[in-house]
């Protein structure tokens, strides 16, 4: 085997294993959250670290999705919008619709 | 110069071209009850001259459902209303929600329509109007001029002190509408420099008054801010934000509700229902929507409120 055949092989290894990774990624679970009558739901919600939530908002008014620690917002999303975000990190994120913030849920990451 | 000079002044040459031709106009009216007020307030002296002024509130121009698909057309009817009023009012007040969504092209429109009445208007955000990524921004660029911290002022007019109050940002997980501890601190000083027997008009778009918390329909420091109010022999409170009148009387204090010229809400409560738009049909909508003409007659008596709905 030459030395350039080596190199093309180890980079389709690369290759392959990066895919992987990537399809790992794609595959991580994702959440669903519902916006209906101002209220979030389901709520609490429990996802694996890597997973991305989705909140849309099914409400007739415009409401916005804001973690209490700042670490994550929203844009006002509108009927029908929706609004995504990947928790990297465990832990427990407890958010509000700052519009309404009666409207209160969280978000357990394992 | 003061915010209201400076709004007089900014609209002074407009209104050299405004003619007024406010006649024939039959009034429907609901809900307006002058409310009595104690004898403490009667008793003080009176020097102001006559005048009213009209509340617009919750316009939410950008709003677009069946019911109601152009909240503009809404909008419109009640400026016209007003322009139309055979008292013509000294000048507007919107409290809040301006536009649905914090678009310049939303406060465009609704800037456009308010000016057409041809007096000055004086604004306070509603949440709604900070929705933008400068959470107000927009707003205060266009019409936070000579106001403090997220859009507050005061300014006085004909013997009568309003005070304009935001209690729409910042707001925390789980509380209400929040004032914050500056604008309650500049609240204490505004106030202080006036007599007892200055009558006040207070403004903001969330009631100042625990309407029905469940649905965030309440203030979470509004009784320190009634405590440095507790003085004053007639206060006037005017809110949006609930898109229908309510009204109570508390002491010196009358507070007001308002309807929206947009769409109603249900009432505190309801069962089954939220905190959002309510459908109307169509020959039902403009009796659920509407303005409020305020009235000062004399010093210490409470201030005629009338409502009147857009059929």
């Amino acid at each position: 085997m030459t030395r350039l055949r080596m190199a093309a092989c180890a980079a389709l290894v690369a290759t392959l294993g990066f895919g992987a990774i990537g399809a790992a990624l794609a595959a991580a679970p994702g959440a669903a959250v519902t916006i209906d009558n101002f209220a979030f739901g389901p709520t609490p919600i429990t996802v694996a670290a890597g997973a991305t939530v989705t909140w849309t908002n099914n409400d007739d008014i415009p409401h916005t999705v804001r973690a209490v620690d700042g670490s994550f917002h929203s844009k006002a999303m509108d009927s029908a919008d929706s609004y995504s975000f990947t928790f990297t990190k465990p832990g427990v994120y407890s958010y509000f619709c700052s519009l309404h913030p009666k409207m209160v849920g969280k978000v357990v990451v394992k | 110069m003061s915010a209201f000079e400076a709004e007089v002044e900014s609209r002074r040459g407009f209104l050299k071209c405004m003619t007024w031709a406010g006649t024939g106009l039959v009034w429907t009216l609901a809900g307006g009850v002058p409310a009595a007020i104690g004898l403490e307030a009667a008793a003080a002296t009176a020097k102001a001259a006559p005048f009213s002024f009209v509340q617009v509130s919750d316009s939410h121009i950008g709003f677009s459902k069946p019911f109601n698909p152009d909240a503009r057309v809404t909008f419109r009817e009640a400026i016209t209303k007003i322009a139309a009023m055979p008292v013509r009012p000294d000048f507007i007040i919107h409290t809040g929600d301006v536009s649905q969504l914090s678009k310049p092209d939303q406060f465009d429109d609704a800037d456009q329509i308010i000016r057409s009445a041809g007096v000055p208007v004086f604004h306070v955000p509603g949440e709604h109007d900070v929705l933008d990524e400068g959470e107000g921004k927009l707003f205060l660029d266009r019409y936070g001029k000579g106001t403090k911290g997220a859009g507050w002022y005061s300014f006085d007019h004909s013997g009568v002190h309003f005070v304009a109050l935001v209690n729409v940002v910042n707001l925390k997980a789980g509380g209400l509408g929040s004032l914050g501890a500056d604008q309650l601190v500049w609240l204490r000083d505004d106030l202080a420099a006036h007599r007892s027997s200055t009558p006040i008009v207070v403004f903001a778009h969330i009631p100042l008054w625990a309407v029905y918390p469940d649905w965030g329909w309440g203030t979470d420091e509004s009784a320190q801010a009634l405590a440095l109010l507790a003085r004053f022999g007639s206060v006037t409170v005017l809110n949006g934000h609930i898109h229908q009148v309510q009204q109570k009387v508390e002491g010196h204090v009358a507070f007001y509700t308002a309807r929206s010229t947009a769409f109603p809400q249900a009432a505190p409560g309801t069962p089954g229902a939220t905190p959002g738009p309510m459908a109307a049909p169509a020959d039902k909508l403009r009796s659920v929507l509407g303005v409020r003409e305020v009235s000062f007659v004399a010093r210490g008596e409470a201030l005629p409120v009338i409502d009147q709905t857009l059929a």
